[in-house]
């Protein structure tokens, strides 16, 4: 025998509470921050009263205070974004067209370059999608590197912005192997035997991510690599955007927004700004797809992948350019330092304990942090030649300046370095 | 024979001379008549379909005809004897060689490699092309060249697999003409250009339209910026 359950006071039995159209917000003892303004369409706060998801857009995108100094740097977010979702949706229309086959991977892009209505074109912004991509990525990091945005309370900010970054990595890597050409063959390869030469677990990991050999097993693996890296950026990138509306945009002067007259709403100032940014942006885009497809992809990858023709220099896209010359200038230490390369900038907000944010207070972190980065984007050149000679010798030197900028003077900075008066706020 | 049937028929229903303004397209054309009537005897173009040759100029009904005149493979007929059909615009050109193995023994051991994007891939591209077809001379006095090998000035270490395939005259186009090697070379290099890149004209002509619109974009977005801006001030 059940109990029968008694109908509150408040809540006849039969009828809804009289509160049931008011905002979400009230009924829950929060009022939204942007509720939905008087005059808006009965239907839009019949679906708000039940969903908040209007006043929550309101709240997160368009009365969403910005410092008001925010330079053109703060533009690169919204690029990263733009061209993840461009290679999200052109990488659909191609997956449709594309077969995971090791003998007919190679036909099947070809097909979409000659055959396919639009495939060139498809195919071509994806392409310079992924250089578009990670060009706004590395000067979005540069931003945080050089305004402090990785500091307290931004430290979870930064974090999934990293493995974001790590994250599209792997994806651009598994999709440069799809087309089967020369490069993604033997760009495959060298990637398996650095995998493979790591101890313990390299090996194992290798057979697993790929069965064994580089058969069609392979292949179809990193096809649904490809694809579940690429769509898990999505997850990630929310959590991003979470943990920024959370702390608030950093600014050039790196110090906190303090009060209302410090702060621009998001729309329409930063809307309209983004739209400047982004019409450039695609025009950048345009000029680099209709105009210099050359710059996209390296000619040997329009030759069928042959195991038995190794080409003559193997040499990776750009965005990974620096981490292959690490890899060839470390010699037999080359993977690991490859890796803390990039582990370096994970924990880069417990390296550097400075409470001053920005480069602009900071005499000694703007000369070095450039210094560090130039050497990166020296290695990124070093990565195309041959490491022999003075290529070696100088890869060797920028790989231990980026490594000890990070490790030894971040830390000796926070100790030593003087600071600059912090202005009292950014108005 | 069929490579036969292929080539005349593809003289007859190309266009003789074009016009001045095609003079680019014309030269493709003929290009494609000396791919056709020399090169396809052992180079594969394997991912081209006679469809694809809209792309220099050829109307569908010419596209037709170029491919019908071509005997493919169809499957297994009654008997379990090969059935073959006439082309159809959706197949690929013909490859010469049934495997690697046939083609490296029908030419001294050498595989002619596939010309679908040769002329991106070698380094010195189309140029290249035409200056192998133009080298072929007599070894000057003290170079060796080994048996099966040719001399050409062109080719990486003077030496080359691969036999001298034009002569003077050897490909008759539309109209009876014919053509002296360097010009049957500067041809078939532009046909190989255009093969390696089908759509770089289409793709020069979208991007400029793209450009242009995206450039008064974003100049309308600036003067909007400016203007929404200006009240920025006032909010202090």
């Amino acid at each position: 025998m059940t109990a029968r359950l008694e109908p509150g006071p408040e809540q006849p039995e039969g009828m809804l509470p009289s509160t049931v159209d008011r905002p979400a917000g009230e009924r829950f003892g929060h009022a939204p921050t942007s509720p939905l303004p008087p005059e808006s369409a009965p239907l839009l706060r019949w679906i708000d009263a039940r969903l908040p998801v209007i006043s929550a857009f309101r709240r997160e995108y368009v009365d969403y205070p910005m410092p008001r100094n925010l330079n053109g740097l703060w533009n690169f977010g919204a690029f990263v974004t733009v061209a993840l979702l461009v290679l999200l949706l052109s990488g659909i229309f191609l997956a449709v067209n594309y077969t995971a086959t090791i003998a007919d991977a190679f036909n099947s892009v070809e097909a979409i370059d000659r055959q396919v209505p639009s495939g060139w074109l498809v195919r071509s912004i994806h392409m310079g999608g992924v250089t578009m991509f990670f060009a706004a990525l590395y000067i979005h990091v540069w931003r945080s590197l050089y305004y402090g945005s990785y500091k307290a309370p931004r430290e979870l900010l930064w974090l999934t912005g990293m493995v974001l970054m790590a994250i599209c990595m792997g994806a651009a890597f598994a999709g440069y192997v799809l087309p089967w050409g020369q490069m993604s063959f033997w760009g495959l390869t060298v990637a398996m035997r650095a995998l493979s030469s790591v101890p313990l677990v390299g090996t194992p990991l290798a057979h697993w991510l790929l069965g064994g050999a580089l058969a069609d097993v392979a292949l179809h693996r990193i096809y649904v690599l490809h694809f579940v890296l690429a769509f898990s950026t999505l997850a990630v990138v929310g959590l991003h955007v979470m943990a920024l509306h959370v702390t608030g945009s950093n600014n050039p002067l790196g110090v906190e927004v303090r009060k209302p007259a410090d702060t621009l709403p998001f729309h329409p100032y930063y809307t309209v700004k983004d739209g400047v940014g982004l019409a450039l942006f695609a025009l950048v885009f345009a000029v680099l797809i209709f105009f210099l497809p050359g710059w996209l992809t390296l000619p040997d990858n329009y030759l069928r992948a042959d195991p038995l023709s190794t080409p003559a220099d193997i040499t990776p896209e750009w965005y990974f350019a620096p981490f292959y010359a690490i890899l060839r200038a470390g010699g037999g230490i080359g993977v690991p330092l490859a890796a803390l390369s990039i582990a370096v900038l994970f924990v880069l907000p417990w390296l550097d304990r400075s409470p001053v944010r920005s480069a602009r207070f900071r005499p000694w972190y703007r000369v070095l942090l450039p210094v560090a980065v130039l050497s990166f984007v020296f290695l990124g050149v070093a990565g195309f030649h041959q490491p022999a000679g003075l290529w070696l010798l100088s890869s060797r030197i920028a790989t231990a300046i980026w490594l000890l900028f990070f490790l030894l003077g971040l830390p000796l900075l926070t100790r030593f370095e003087p600071r600059r008066a912090l202005p009292e706020g950014i108005a | 024979m069929r490579r036969a049937a292929l080539a005349v028929l593809a003289t007859i229903v190309l266009p003789g001379p074009l016009r001045a303004e095609d003079g680019g397209l014309a030269s493709v054309q003929r290009g494609y008549a000396v791919y056709a009537q020399v090169c396809s005897a052992c180079h594969s173009m394997r991912s081209v379909t006679y469809a694809d040759l809209s792309g220099i100029g050829l109307t569908p009904a010419q596209v037709r005809a170029v491919a019908s005149a071509v005997s493919v493979p169809d499957g297994m007929g009654p008997n379990n004897k090969p059935k073959r059909r006439p082309g159809r615009p959706d197949d690929h050109l013909p490859i010469p060689f049934a495997t690697p193995e046939a083609a490296a023994r029908a030419n001294n051991g050498a595989v002619p490699p596939d010309m679908s994007r040769l002329a991106l891939t070698l380094a010195g591209g189309p140029a290249e092309i035409e200056a192998i077809l133009n080298g072929y001379a007599d070894p000057p006095p003290g170079v060796s060249v080994p048996p099966g090998s040719y001399y050409n000035r062109a080719a990486p270490g003077g030496v080359i697999a691969m036999p001298p395939p034009l002569q003077d005259g050897a490909v008759t186009f539309a109209g009876g003409q014919t053509e002296t090697v360097p010009q049957m070379a500067a041809d078939v290099a532009a046909f190989l250009d255009w093969a390696a890149r089908p759509h770089h004209a289409e793709r020069t002509r979208i991007g400029v339209g793209v450009v242009l619109y995206l450039g008064f974009l974003a100049a309308l977005l600036f003067f909007l910026k400016r203007r929404i801006w200006i009240n920025a001030k006032q909010r202090r």
